[in-house]
């Protein structure tokens, strides 16, 4: 019944996608706390943010945070709405993929249109 | 594994066997802590889904990461509702994730003592990671020195 179905699979993701995006809160607290050290040390720790490999790593971190989010919809859904939210838990489970994925493109694109010379954000690109 | 039954710590109300039967969702706890951590992650999630989506947008979609410079952060902070939204966003993504950690050593760690010491590790990461946030949203100003100061003094 829920071993290796939908529904385990949207708590696997769920709590993969929440310690992951908790790791890199971590970690982007840690990089927020170089302000205090002045521009030169910011911006020279910041860059790495703009390499090719962390804007592609960055496309995993933002399918996570997604993903948690439309999942954590589906949850409370669930909780307050136990028939309905039973019985279409798994259409939901399909709905909260499809948004995620849907969502998750223009993001992508955004991100990654740099690594080939282009620029789709209305500030500008380095 | 734990030596004896009686060392381990309980099961949890919403821990494993009552997830099954609601899909990812968790059984709302009775009363006491558990039932003001349950509310408290669906409301936080609630309002991160707006802010933690406001700030996708401004920091990729609008503006590239690699603008997101010194400069830019001086220019965001010289209005105060951005210090507030970022002062709220920090405060409930590190509430809800770190809660979410505890909820996670629970479902692995049995032995009441390795469980009291993550427990631990989990609320000083807290207070010491918000702390260091909420030092850099509040007292951030471009043009001094902020940390260096401090070491300043120590000197």
């Amino acid at each position: 019944m829920y071993r290796g179905q939908s529904g385990m699979f949207s708590w696997l993701f769920h709590r993969i996608s929440g310690l992951g995006i908790l790791l890199f809160l971590l970690l982007h607290i840690v990089d927020i706390t170089l302000l205090g050290f002045g521009p030169t040390v910011y911006n020279d720790s910041i860059a790495i943010f703009s390499t090719w490999y962390i804007r592609i790593a960055s496309l995993f971190l933002i399918a996570a945070v997604l993903y948690h989010a439309y999942n954590g919809v589906r949850i409370i859904l669930v909780d307050f709405w136990p028939k309905g939210g039973v019985k279409y838990q798994r259409a939901m489970f399909y709905t909260v993929l499809v948004v995620t994925v849907a969502s998750w493109v223009p993001f992508a694109v955004f991100i990654v249109a740099p690594i080939f010379g282009g620029c789709l954000q209305s500030g500008g690109c380095q | 594994m734990a030596k004896s039954v009686t060392q381990d710590a309980p099961a949890r109300e919403h821990s494993t066997t009552s997830r099954h039967s609601t899909y990812g969702a968790t059984a709302r706890p009775r009363g006491g802590f558990e039932l003001f951590s349950w509310y408290f992650f669906r409301i936080s999630g609630v309002i991160m889904i707006f802010l933690v989506i406001i700030h996708l947008v401004v920091m990729h979609l609008t503006n590239d990461v690699s603008k997101t410079v010194y400069d830019f952060v001086a220019n965001r902070y010289a209005n105060p509702f951005w210090r507030v939204f970022d002062l709220l966003l920090l405060t409930l993504a590190l509430l809800h994730g770190l809660n979410g950690l505890r909820i996670a050593i629970d479902d692995y760690i049995r032995p009441r003592g390795w469980r009291l010491l993550a427990h631990s590790a989990v609320w000083t990461f807290a207070l010491t990671f918000w702390l260091m946030g909420m030092m850099t949203i509040i007292t951030f100003h471009p043009g001094t020195a902020g940390i260096t100061n401090l070491f300043g003094l120590l000197k």
